[in-house]
Order: structure tokens, then sequence, then C-alpha cells
């Protein structure tokens, strides 16, 4: 496997794995030494491998959420969809190739599917803005969820996004408005709304694409109220402590399911997604097509009761008895 | 700076200030912090914090516009008893329980929303006031849960709800809950919208991130008060190709109000009576006559 980018903290891993395939390159693999050299080394990277990834702190998943290898929305539509039909444009400026939606079937089950796409090589990132939609991706967006609604097909959101879009287009256009509506038209849905995160959950850019009945992340993925670096920025004036930011900001997978923001786990092959593509698709796949069947069992009424709900409970405060107020609070 | 503080620098200033000292009988003179203009302190009060000369629309607090907006004595307000917590252990440059208690100090127990309900022309309205002394304003859970509140009651009781924005965003202290009370209060306005009522938002200086992209930009009338800060992203972060200047009066009032963003941009002296005739027409299968008053 030739890996073209390794993190800083990858590095020993990746010196000794570069060691074993000169090695195994060598012609005099076959002699008895080197093969035994090779096992050794074998064994080395597994031990490295396990206690250099088993214990990565937020930084670290922050940047195996962004690793250029790592696989994005093109590649789950690849590997877990069949009959994929990509529909384009908001009907009202332009189709904006950030966000990516169209009818797909997983597991044999009709649905809409949304999602942030970041794009795949240089050129294509830049052609969707590195993932960061501007309003229209919102409102094509929600011309999708409406899509879903009407038709009575479920909603398969894919959330990987480092945020909305800041620019001066953007905000000409009403960014925060769209990302409003957005979130306003998935909380009435009468259809199961199923979000994936499967890198980067930027913000309210990639909570627009979020107000789901469950919520599935990739174990190494994040979801942050700010980026690290723009924490990091406000807190220190530097964007180098992101570091410290990221501990202090609780976006991890384990932070999240502690504050029953999110739902489900999926976990990932050490190292991060990239490393096994294909664990992680099925893995995935089957999640939806689980929780799809669990959702369809509802009624319309259950499902936005309790979406309502689930997001109803979140935020902690105190509420200590009233004095002046104490019957407004009785209601 | 709120006026408030300003008023009270100002006359530090003045106090330590031979020169300055240009106090008269029942008042003071002050210096408009936007146009440099000198005026008599009891004119800028009376004026609802708006500057006589330049028209410089200043931050009032919750209180003052409960009384600029409110029939005399109908306010009761609600949810004061909510108080933060710091569910992250959050420690910056200071901790997030310093900043709070900090907080704490320059408001009246509100946190960074006042709520509650009374009278605007005798008809009943649930009105939230935000207030930017509270950590800019930012929306953590109390701000959530009161604004969630806000909209449950008032759909409830059938009534309109009038919301006056001010905010720096959504409050990073509290990390992904404060994220989420995005979708808390969205949801809250989705069902008081749902059940026919009516939301008139008021954009006041500054609105931007979390609080504007969530039931700020909501209402089915925004109405924004003159060249109020308004946008989804600080200045600081537009980006902008080859380092060119941002256009002349960006993401201010009068910029989204002809990029069709907003309904209108009022003066705070005529805002009450813009919100009565604006709700006569809107409010008709509301109560009226019933509910606010106990
Ligand atoms: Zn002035």
């Amino acid at each position: 496997m030739t890996r073209r980018f390794y993190m800083d903290f990858e590095k020993p891993v990746v010196e000794l794995e570069h060691r074993l395939n000169t090695l195994k390159e060598d012609p005099l693999a076959h002699e008895p030494d080197i093969h035994k050299e090779i096992e050794w080394l074998e064994e080395q990277i597994e031990k490295l491998k396990l206690r250099t990834y088993s214990n990565l702190s937020p930084w670290q998943k922050v940047q195996i959420a962004r690793h250029p290898e790592r696989p994005r929305l093109a590649a789950y539509i690849k590997e877990i969809t069949s009959d994929w039909r990509e529909l384009h444009g908001d009907r009202a400026f332009r189709d904006d190739p950030a966000i990516v939606a169209g009818l797909a079937t997983i597991g044999g089950r009709q649905v809409v599917l949304v999602g942030h796409d970041r794009g795949s090589d240089t050129r294509d990132r830049i052609r969707r803005n590195f993932g960061s939609p501007h309003p229209e991706g919102y409102r094509k967006a929600i011309r999708f969820f409406r899509l879903a609604d009407k038709f009575n097909l479920p909603l398969v959101t894919i959330i990987d996004t480092p945020g909305a879009y800041a620019g001066v287009g953007a905000e000409e256009r009403g960014q925060a408005w769209a990302i409003a509506e957005s979130l306003r038209t998935l909380t009435d849905l009468r259809v199961p709304v199923i979000a994936v995160n499967i890198g980067e959950g930027g913000s309210g850019g990639a909570l627009a694409l979020g107000v789901a009945d469950h919520i599935i992340v990739l174990e190494h993925a994040y979801y942050s109220v700010i980026t690290p670096e723009g924490c990091a920025s406000i807190l220190w004036k530097s964007k180098e402590k992101a570091p410290a930011a990221a501990e202090v900001l609780g976006l991890t997978t384990t932070d999240l399911m502690k504050m029953g923001i999110i739902d489900e786990v999926i976990d990932e092959p050490l190292g991060g997604a990239h490393r096994e593509p294909g664990v992680v698709f099925r893995g995935v796949e089957s999640a939806i097509v689980r929780t799809v069947e669990r959702l369809l069992k509802k009624s319309t009424e259950e499902l936005t009761t309790e979406r309502y709900e689930r997001f109803r409970r979140l935020g902690v405060f105190m509420e200590p008895a009233a004095d002046t107020d104490a019957g407004e609070n009785a209601r | 700076m709120p006026l408030s503080d300003w008023l009270k620098h100002r006359r530090q200033q003045l106090a330590g200030d031979p020169a300055g000292k240009r106090t008269v009988p029942g008042g003071i003179w002050s210096k408009c912090a936007n146009c440099g203009e000198t005026i008599y302190q009891r004119d800028i009060l009376e004026n609802l914090h708006v500057c006589p000369e330049c028209d410089h629309h200043f931050p009032p607090s919750p209180d003052e516009w409960v009384a600029a907006l409110l029939d005399k004595d109908s306010w009761r307000q609600t949810n004061s008893n909510l108080t933060p917590e710091d569910p992250l252990g959050f420690i910056g440059r200071k901790s997030y329980k310093e900043s709070l208690a900090a907080a704490m100090a320059v408001t009246d127990g509100h946190e960074g929303i006042m709520t509650g309900h009374g009278r605007l022309a005798d008809r009943a309205v649930y009105l939230g006031v935000m207030d930017f002394r509270f950590i800019a304003g930012s929306m953590g859970a109390v701000v959530g849960e009161k604004v969630t509140r806000l909209f449950e009651s008032a759909k409830d009781e059938r009534s309109p709800v009038i919301m006056v924005a001010a905010s720096g965003g959504a409050r990073m202290q509290e990390g992904m809950l404060s994220l989420m009370q995005m979708a808390k209060t969205t949801a809250a306005v989705a069902r008081h919208s749902d059940a026919g009522l009516p939301y008139i938002s008021i954009l006041t200086n500054p609105t931007p991130g979390g609080v504007l992209a969530s039931f700020a930009s909501l209402g089915d009338i925004i109405i924004a008060e003159p060249r109020a800060h308004i946008g989804f992203a600080g200045p600081r972060i537009i980006q902008q190709p080859l380092g060119e200047e941002l256009p002349k009066g960006f993401q201010r009032a009068e910029a989204l109000l002809e990029h069709g963003m907003i309904d209108k941009i009022i003066h705070r002296r005529d805002l009450r009576n813009e919100l009565a005739g604006l709700l006569g027409y809107l409010a008709g299968e509301t109560s009226s006559k019933v509910g606010a008053t106990r």
C-alpha cells in the first residue's frame, strides 16, 4: 500500500511500514534470516499501531477526520447505495456542489440522500468549496428534505463539513436564514431522518443537516460548536493552540455520547477509516438499514414528537425554586 | 460598550477631569460615542438610548426595552430562576465559572435573555429581550431553554411572540450543548408557527452567528434597527479573495434590506406603534383580551 500522506504522530508507524515494504521487495526476502526479520517487523508494527491509535487525543482525532485519504461522500454513495440518481439545484440561484442530493436505494430500501461533499481530488475539492456550502446549498438540501416528506421516503443525511462558508456572497444571500430554514424544515419532517457524520461536523453548517431522529457518528469524526482553530484564536489569539482548544470543546464521540448529543458510534479500523474503508462502509450501511427499519415502525406523530423531545432535553442548567414567578414556572 | 456603562465611564472621566466638568443642574453632558457630539444625558435617555444628533441606536437594558415596548405595569417576567452550569468544566483564558460570575454581576439574574409576557397596546404578547452584557448575549443552555419555554407558553396561550435579539452567537464554553440550542429553539418556533401564531423578530446591533441562524431569523416579520450589524459570520473571518475590502455597509441592516433578508428598518421611537399595527393584522386569531394578565 502506498501512502501519500501521514500525520506527525503516525511517523514511527509509517517508517516501520516503509522498512517492511523495502524488505519484502528485496530479492532475498525468502532467505530465512530476512524472513524472520520481516515477521518481527510485522509484529512490532501491530504493537506500535495499537499504542499509537488506541489512545488518540481529541486533536489527533480531528486530524484523522480531516485526513486527505479519508473516504468522503462519493465513496459512500458508491459503496453503500445502489441505483443512485443524483439531482441538482435549489431552483433559485444555482447548484451548489458542496451539497449533493438524490434518490438512492440502501439495503433494498428507497431513500432520499443529502450530504456535504468535500471532493475527492484537488480540482474537485475546489469546485465543491471543500464541503463548505453557500446558502443555495442549504436551500438545495431543503428542497430534498421536502421531497422526502412529500413522497414518504426516509431521509439519510451525510455530514462532513468544516462549516458553512463565510464569504460576502454567502452573507448577502442569507447564510443564517438558509441554515435556520434547514433546521426548521427537518424539525417538522414527517418521515424518518437519519444523520451520519463521517468526518467533520463543523458547527451550524453541519447541524443544518443534523436535526435527525438518530445520529450516527464514526469513531474518529468530530462534532463541534466551533473549529478548534476558531476557538483557539478567540481564547488565545493563536491558531497554534488548536490542540488545546480541541481538548476543552468536548468534540469527540466519547464526549458526544456522554452528553446525549449523538446516538450511535461506528468503530473505525486502527488508524482511521482510510486504512480499511470497506469495514466502515459495511458498518455505516448496516447501521442505516437497521435504523430505517426501526423508525419506519413509528407513526408520523411518534416520529415528530420524539424528534422534538430528543433536542428539547439537551442543555444543562439549574432551576432552583422560583420566588417571584413560581406560578409561571409550574406551567 | 453598553450605553449605561459608557455613561458611567464618562461620568467617572468627567469627575476626574476638572476641564471636563460641565455638569449642569439636573444632569450632565456626555459625548456620543458615534458622532462625537456633546449631548445632554437626559435627552439620550428620554430618546430610548438613541443619540438625538446622529440617530445612533445604543443598547437599552432589557428593563428599558420592556418599558419602551409594553403597556405600563403589564410585564411579568418568567423563568428568571434558571441559572447556567458549566457542563464541560471549560477553562480558556479564564474559566467559564469566572466569566459567569462576572456576567451575573452586571445583569439582574436574567442570564443572556429576559423573558416574560405583558401587553402591547392592550394585546397579550410574549416578549424575549436578549442582553448582550451577559457573555455577549451568547446562547447557552439557559438562553435556549428560556427561548424554548417562551414559544411553548405563547403557543399554549395562543399569543404572539416578540423577540429582541442581540447576541454574539452560540456560547462556545458550553460546547456542543450550546449548538444544540439552535435545533431546540427552532423546533419551538416551528410549533408556535404551525399553530398559526405570529412571531415578530427584532434584530438589534449586533446579531450574528447561531442566534441568527436559528430563532432570530425565523420571524414571520423581521425588523432591524438602523445600522445594526447582522450576519452569519463575523467580519474578521469573512474570506475575501486577494484581500479585497468588504463592500461598504456590509452586514448592516440597510444592506440586508436591499438584499431582501429583512422586512423593514424601524427607528426605535416608532417601534412600539409599528408592532401594534402589525399585530393588528397578524394576531386576529390570538388571545387579545385574555391570557397574560393575572
Ligand atoms: Zn451621536
